[in-house]
C-alpha cells in the first residue's frame, strides 16, 4: 500500500501541481516525503494506540490519478437526494470519487466564494500559496499524505464583513465496483467579521471497501463565526480519517458538531488554535457505536491567547461489539491567562462487549486559568428506566427516550429545524426506534 | 380491585417485607404509616414493579389476576400508578413529552387512539390549573432542578393527566408547604370522586385532614402490625410507634 500510494503522487505529480507556484509544489512533496519516511501510524503509535488502521489499509484500493477527469461514474440528484437536508435552502457542493461534480452542484462567486478546490488551483493561485497546508505541517503522516494528493474539496473564501446567505452543504460520495479510496480538502478563510454554516457529510454508494482521508484546515480573522455540522453516518464498509484545523484570530468563534453515527473505521481529529483574544471555541460530538463499529476522536485545543473560551461537550454512547476512543487534550500556554476550557465526556456502555477507551489530557501552563474537564463511562440510569415505564412508556421507548436525552445537548445550537429533525431522524434510527419524540 | 397477599420481597439475601396483606376496593383510600425503614417504599414498588426486588412468596392481585408476572409498564396500562417519594431528574426529556408519551402509551395499550394535539393541549391546562401550576413547567426538564414541592406537585400533574384507577402517593406531602398540601389534596379528591382508589404513604396526620382515609395501617418491619381508623394516625402522630411495638411483642 505505501509503495502504491507514492507512486500514485510521484506518477501524477505534475497534474496536481500544474497550476501552483514552486513553494506550493515543494509542501506537497515535503509532506509527500513526510509520509513516506514514517508510513501509515501503528498501534504503536501513542496516538493511535487503540484504534488500528489494518483493517482500513488491507482492501486493494484502485489509486488513479486525483485528479483526471470523472469516466464512467455517474450520479443522479435522485441517487443522492436522500443524503441532503433537501428543506434546506443551501450552496451545494457535491463530489463523486473526490471530483467535483458540477451537474449537482450550486456554486458562487457573487460577494463570496462558495466553490471547489479543484478550480481554485488554477483561479486563485495567490491564495492557495497563502493558505494551503500551513496549518499542516506538524501533522501526522494521514495528513501528509492528504496535503500531498490534495486536489477537490470545498474552497470557500469570504472578504471581510461578509455573512454568507445561506449554509453550504458538501456531500463526498464514492461509488464504483471496486475498493477505492479518496482524498478531500477543504480550505475556510473567513475575514474580519465574516460568518459561514458548513453541514458536511461523506456516503458511500458502494457495496465494496471505501476510505475517505480528509483534511481540513479553516482560518477565521477577526470576529469571525464558523459553523461546522459534521455528519458521518456512513455504511458498514466505510472509513474515514479526517483532521481538521481551525486557526482562529481575535474574538472569533467557531462551533463544530460532529454526530458519528454510521461507518466501519472513524478516526476524527478535530484542533483548535485559540491565537487572539477573546476567540470563542465550542465543540459538540456525539457519538452511536454499533456492531463491529470503531469511533476514535482525538481532539486538541490550543490555548495560545489571553481570554479564550473552549467548551468541548462529546457524548458516546456504544452497543454491542462497538468501540469508542476519546482523547482530548487542552493546551495552556503561559501566556493564555483567563483561560476558560470546559471538557466534557460522558458515555453510555449499553453492553458488555462494547468498550470505551477516555482520556482527558490537560496541560496547563498559565497561572491564572478556569479549567475543568469531566469524564464518565456509565450505563443506563435504572432509576431513570424504571420511573419512565412505571408511567407507561414500554422498555424499548423508555431506554431510547433517556438515549436521545442524554444525547441531546451534542444538538444544541444547530439551529435549522430541518437539519435538527433529520439529525433527530437519523439518531432515532439508530437507536432501532420509530419514535416520533420530540424532547 | 388490589390485593396483596402474605407478600414476601426481599432485596439480596436481606428480607424487607414478611408477609403483608392489604386489600384495597374501589374507590377507598388507605393509609400506611410506618417508622423509616419499615418497608413502605418497597412495599410500593414491589407492587410497582421493579425488578430490583425478588417476591420470594405471597401474591399481588388486581381485580383477581396475579400482577407479579407483569412489566412495570403493563402494570401503569392496567390504571395503577405510583407517585415517587424520590421522583428522579431526568434532564432532556421535558415535562409535556414525557406526558404525552406516557398518556398515549397507556392510550394505545388499551386500544385507544392517540389523544389530538389540541386535546392533549387542553388536558394539560385543565391539570395544570387544578394543581395552580405555571404553564412554564410544562416545558422544563423532568424535574430537573426542582424544588422538592415542585417534584411532588409534579408527580400530581402526572396522575391526574393519567387518571389512574388506583395510585399510591409515596409521601407525596413530604416537603410540601400549607398550601401545596392542600392543592394536592385538590388533586388527589377530583380523582378520588371518579371511583379511583390511593393508598397514601404519609408520615403525617395533616394531610389525612384533607385527604380522609378509610383505613390507616401500621406497617413495622415489613408487617402491617395495625389498622384502625384516622384516629390512629392521631395516636401515632402523639405517641410514636414504641407502643406499637411494645403491642407486637
Ligand atoms: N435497593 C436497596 N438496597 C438495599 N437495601 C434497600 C434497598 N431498598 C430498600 N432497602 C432497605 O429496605 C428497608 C426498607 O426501606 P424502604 O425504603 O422501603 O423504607 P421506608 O419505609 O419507605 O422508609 P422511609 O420512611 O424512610 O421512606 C431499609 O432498611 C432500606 O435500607
Ligand atoms: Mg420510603
Amino acid at each position: 500500500m505505501n509503495d502504491r500510494i507514492s507512486a500514485q503522487y510521484w506518477l501524477h505529480e505534475k497534474e496536481l501541481t500544474a497550476y501552483s507556484s514552486d513553494a506550493v509544489r515543494d509542501r506537497r512533496r515535503r509532506a509527500m516525503e513526510l509520509f513516506e519516511s514514517k508510513g501509515f501510524p501503528t498501534q504503536k503509535d501513542e496516538d493511535w494506540k487503540y484504534s488500528s488502521l489494518k483493517p482500513v489499509l488491507s482492501p486493494h484500493y484502485a489509486l488513479n490519478s486525483p485528479c483526471a477527469a470523472l469516466e464512467d461514474e455517474h450520479l443522479e440528484y435522485a441517487d443522492i437526494k436522500r443524503f441532503l437536508v433537501n428543506e434546506l435552502d443551501a450552496y451545494r457542493v457535491v463530489f463523486l470519487n473526490g471530483r467535483y461534480t458540477s451537474w449537482l452542484s450550486d456554486t458562487t462567486h457573487q460577494g463570496f466564494d462558495v466553490c471547489t478546490l479543484s478550480s481554485a488551483w488554477k483561479k486563485y493561485p495567490e491564495t492557495i500559496e497563502r493558505y494551503f497546508a500551513q496549518l499542516t505541517e506538524d501533522l501526522g503522516p494521514l495528513a501528509q499524505l492528504n496535503t500531498a494528493l490534495a486536489w477537490d474539496g470545498i474552497y470557500v473564501v469570504v472578504p471581510d464583513n461578509v455573512v454568507v446567505d445561506r449554509p453550504i452543504q458538501l456531500l463526498s460520495i464514492t461509488s464504483g465496483t471496486e475498493p477505492r479510496a479518496i482524498q478531500v480538502r477543504n480550505l475556510v478563510v473567513l475575514g474580519v467579521n465574516s460568518q459561514v454554516e458548513i453541514i458536511e457529510r461523506h456516503q458511500s454508494l458502494s457495496d465494496q471497501p471505501t476510505w475517505t482521508n480528509s483534511v481540513d484546515e479553516a482560518f477565521l480573522a477577526e470576529g469571525a463565526q464558523l459553523r461546522w455540522v459534521k455528519l458521518q453516518h456512513d455504511g458498514p464498509l466505510a472509513s474515514m480519517t479526517q483532521h481538521t484545523r481551525i486557526h482562529q484570530d481575535r474574538s472569533s468563534r467557531s462551533q463544530v458538531h460532529t454526530i458519528s453515527t454510521g461507518g466501519r473505521f472513524i478516526r476524527n481529529n478535530l484542533d483548535i488554535i485559540l491565537n487572539g483574544p477573546g476567540a470563542e471555541a465550542r465543540m459538540l460530538g456525539l457519538t452511536l457505536g454499533k456492531g463491529k463499529q470503531l469511533v476514535d476522536h482525538h481532539t486538541l485545543v490550543d490555548h495560545r491567547a489571553p481570554h479564550c473560551s473552549s467548551h468541548e461537550n462529546y457524548k458516546g454512547i456504544y452497543d454491542e461489539g462497538s468501540k469508542g476512543v476519546f482523547n482530548g487534550r487542552i493546551y495552556v500556554h503561559r501566556e493564555a491567562q483567563k483561560t476558560d476550557a470546559y471538557q466534557q465526556n460522558a458515555n453510555l456502555v449499553l453492553h458488555q462487549t462494547a468498550e470505551v477507551n477516555a482520556k482527558p489530557q490537560l496541560e496547563i501552563f498559565a497561572d491564572d486559568v478556569r479549567c475543568s474537564h469531566g469524564c464518565t463511562v456509565g450505563q443506563l440510569d435504572e432509576d431513570a428506566l424504571f420511573y419512565l415505564r412505571a408511567r407507561g412508556i414500554r422498555e424499548p421507548e423508555a431506554r431510547a427516550m433517556l438515549m436521545l436525552a442524554f444525547a441531546e445537548d451534542a444538538l444544541a445550537g444547530i439551529d435549522h429545524p430541518s437539519l435538527n429533525a433529520k439529525l433527530h431522524k437519523l439518531i432515532a434510527g439508530k437507536l432501532g426506534v420509530d419514535l416520533t419524540l420530540d424532547l | 380491585m388490589l390485593e396483596i397477599r402474605e407478600l414476601h420481597a426481599s432485596i439480596g439475601d436481606k428480607e424487607i417485607l414478611r408477609g403483608v396483606n392489604l386489600t384495597v376496593k374501589p374507590g377507598e383510600v388507605h393509609a400506611i404509616m410506618g417508622p423509616n425503614g419499615s418497608g413502605k417504599s418497597t412495599l410500593s414498588s414491589v407492587i410497582a414493579g421493579r425488578e430490583e426486588y425478588q417476591v420470594t412468596s405471597g401474591d399481588v392481585l388486581w381485580d383477581g389476576k396475579s400482577i407479579l408476572e407483569l412489566a412495570p409498564e403493563e402494570r401503569a396500562h392496567l390504571g395503577l400508578f405510583l407517585g415517587f417519594q424520590y421522583p428522579v431528574e431526568i434532564p432532556g426529556v421535558s415535562v409535556s413529552n414525557f406526558v404525552k408519551t406516557a398518556l398515549n402509551a397507556v392510550r394505545a395499550a388499551r386500544g385507544e387512539e392517540a389523544l389530538d394535539a389540541s386535546s392533549m393541549l387542553k388536558k394539560m391546562r385543565e391539570a395544570l390549573q387544578l394543581l395552580e401550576m405555571d404553564k412554564g413547567f410544562l416545558s422544563r426538564s423532568l424535574n430537573e432542578g426542582f424544588s422538592g414541592g415542585e417534584k411532588k406537585r409534579n408527580e400530581i400533574f402526572q396522575m391526574a393527566m393519567l387518571e389512574p384507577r388506583l395510585a399510591i402517593l409515596d409521601e407525596t406531602d413530604s416537603g410540601l408547604d400549607i398550601d401545596a398540601l392542600r392543592i394536592v389534596a385538590q388533586g388527589v379528591n377530583g380523582l378520588r370522586s371518579a371511583k379511583a382508589s390511593f393508598v397514601v404513604i404519609t408520615h403525617y396526620q395533616r394531610l389525612l385532614d384533607y385527604i380522609i382515609p378509610d383505613v390507616v395501617h401500621v406497617l413495622l418491619n415489613g408487617r402491617i402490625v395495625k389498622a384502625g381508623d384516622k384516629s390512629l394516625a392521631y395516636a401515632l402522630e402523639e405517641r410514636g410507634y414504641d407502643w406499637i411495638k411494645k403491642e407486637v411483642e
